[in-house]
């Protein structure tokens, strides 16, 4: 299987105005940060997340607290894919319970993923209410979930597959569409 | 990588890599522990049959609870509970085992070769939990996962393994793991529980206790089985204990940070001083946390069908 690149559809700076307008929505929409966390989901929910933290602390002079989630033992494809070797940590670092949860992912899709982030944080505590916050939306929900902050929509055909690249993992940050075959 | 096999019969056919990657996901799993709710949702909906033909506490708790923690559904039958006592034949248990659709096998069995025998005729993948005097991969795992806790990389560090080398499963699958990482060990015990040919394993043998800790990092102290007729390879208990269990005297022969372990259930004033079972170099509690965390990651690691689909990195 190999990924060819059709289009670049956010560059760095746009990445970076859309990540600061969704820090100005989530203010807006939570009345400041009392009780905010946020949390990424592994690997590229991370670095999104640190990011929305930042545009966070430059508006209102606060440092959100941050966390990570790893939704491997979550999945609910394990006879379709196998197990994930590829696992990563999870880090909660504070109480869940009665927090107003900022969730992050780079692209929303089936949303999946999203339910199984919902089960973690879950079985950490009893959080006040998650919002969901994407870098990017591009359809065909299997799921009743929707986003709350989207940074850009991108209508998709299924065959297209969306990348986020950040700098922590990738040569440059930037969003881009293309085709596996 | 990934582990591609389906069952876990022993250390000896494991690779270092397929070693390190379990220890890796175990390491994830302990971390689940320290959470309000301690299980994860992955097995759901799979059975895993535990099946204890000799008696056994602690692996099948660990076990058990490995299984639960992954929320999968469990079917234990041990020996006294099953028609083993009305005489029918292994290969007729597991037979029948396969006719109830079962998704994976735990086995603990008296005779050497049971679990391989059993994962030749079942499709479900196979978790030896200690055959005979053979292989007892999950706590050479877990006791390797220990030591790799404390000491990192294991390559030149000396481990020394000390008792009834001849009749321990727990030696043995000590030694194949370890000697793949590239530790070195050394057995220590009387001539009579040390079978002659075990150097050819790649160990250094050492009959002085004291001359084999000396330059350890670890101790790892085997349990004298009495109910295997070890009574028979020494006078007595306090004759044993004089000469190679590990004391107060013992412990202060070791490198300051030499460290202790011992897989259970101890013969406390045995192999071990009742008071270093209860020292500050002991590590034991620590073995049995991370029994749970090895065995939730074998289960895990052999679930499921196709590793290879495994590839595009779009988010769902």
């Amino acid at each position: 299987m190999s990924f060819t690149e059709k289009a670049v559809i956010m560059n760095e700076e746009e990445m970076m105005r859309a990540i600061k307008r969704m820090a100005h929505e989530v203010l807006e929409a939570n009345g400041g940060v009392k009780d905010l966390v946020i949390l990424g989901v592994q690997r590229r929910g991370v670095p999104l997340a640190a990011m929305l933290q930042e545009a966070i602390k430059n508006v209102e002079g606060a440092e959100v607290p941050m966390g990570a989630i790893d939704i491997t033992f979550y999945r609910d494809d394990l006879s379709k894919l196998g197990p994930s070797p590829r696992v990563a940590t999870t880090e909660m670092p504070f109480d869940v319970t009665d927090k107003q949860v900022i969730l992050v992912d780079d692209v929303l899709y089936t949303g999946r993923t999203v339910r199984a982030a919902l089960d973690v944080i879950i079985d950490w505590g009893r959080p006040r209410a998650i919002q969901l916050a994407v870098l990017v939306d591009r359809g065909h929900r299997e799921l009743p979930i929707r986003p709350d902050y989207v940074g850009k929509n991108v209508p998709t055909s299924q065959k297209e597959v969306i990348k986020v690249k950040v700098t922590e993992f990738d040569e440059k940050a930037e969003v881009v569409v293309g085709e596996v075959d | 990588m990934s582990l591609n096999r389906k069952d876990v019969l022993g250390l000896e056919d494991m690779s270092a890599e397929e070693i390190l990657l379990v220890l890796d996901i175990a390491s994830r799993f302990r971390a689940v522990f320290d959470r309000p709710v301690r299980s994860v949702p992955i097995m759901r909906g799979r059975t895993v049959v535990n099946f204890f033909h000799e008696p056994s506490t602690r692996t099948r708790i660990s076990f058990e609870l490995a299984e639960k923690r992954l929320s999968a559904d469990i079917v234990n039958f041990s020996v006294a509970t099953s028609s083993f006592s009305k005489g029918e034949t292994l290969r007729d248990t597991a037979e029948n085992l396969a006719a109830m659709k079962i998704d994976m096998l735990v086995v603990r069995h008296g005779s050497s070769g049971a679990a391989d025998y059993l994962s030749r005729v079942l499709e479900c993948p196979v978790i030896n939990a200690g055959d005979g005097c053979h292989e007892h991969p999950t706590q050479g795992l877990l006791d390797i996962m220990t030591m790799h806790q404390r000491l990192g990389d294991l390559r030149g560090k000396k481990v020394t393994i000390i008792g009834d080398i001849a009749h321990s499963r727990v030696a043995r699958s000590n030694i194949w793991g370890l000697n793949k990482l590239g530790a070195e060990v050394t057995v220590c015990g009387p001539p009579t529980m040390v079978p002659g040919n075990i150097a050819r394993m790649g160990v250094t043998v050492e009959y002085d206790l004291k001359k084999a800790v000396e330059h350890a990092d670890v101790l790892n102290i085997l349990r004298i089985q009495l109910e295997r007729g070890a009574g028979a390879d020494f006078p007595s208990n306090r004759e044993y204990h004089r000469m190679y269990g590990v004391t107060e005297d013992v412990v202060r022969g070791l490198k300051p940070e030499a460290f202790i372990m011992h897989p259970g259930p101890m013969n406390r004033n045995v192999e071990i001083a009742s008071t270093v079972a209860d020292g500050p170099r002991q590590v034991i509690l620590d073995q049995v946390a991370n029994g749970v965390a090895v065995r939730m990651a074998l289960i895990y690691l052999l679930s499921g069908g196709d590793p290879g689909a495994l590839a595009s990195g779009d988010a769902a």
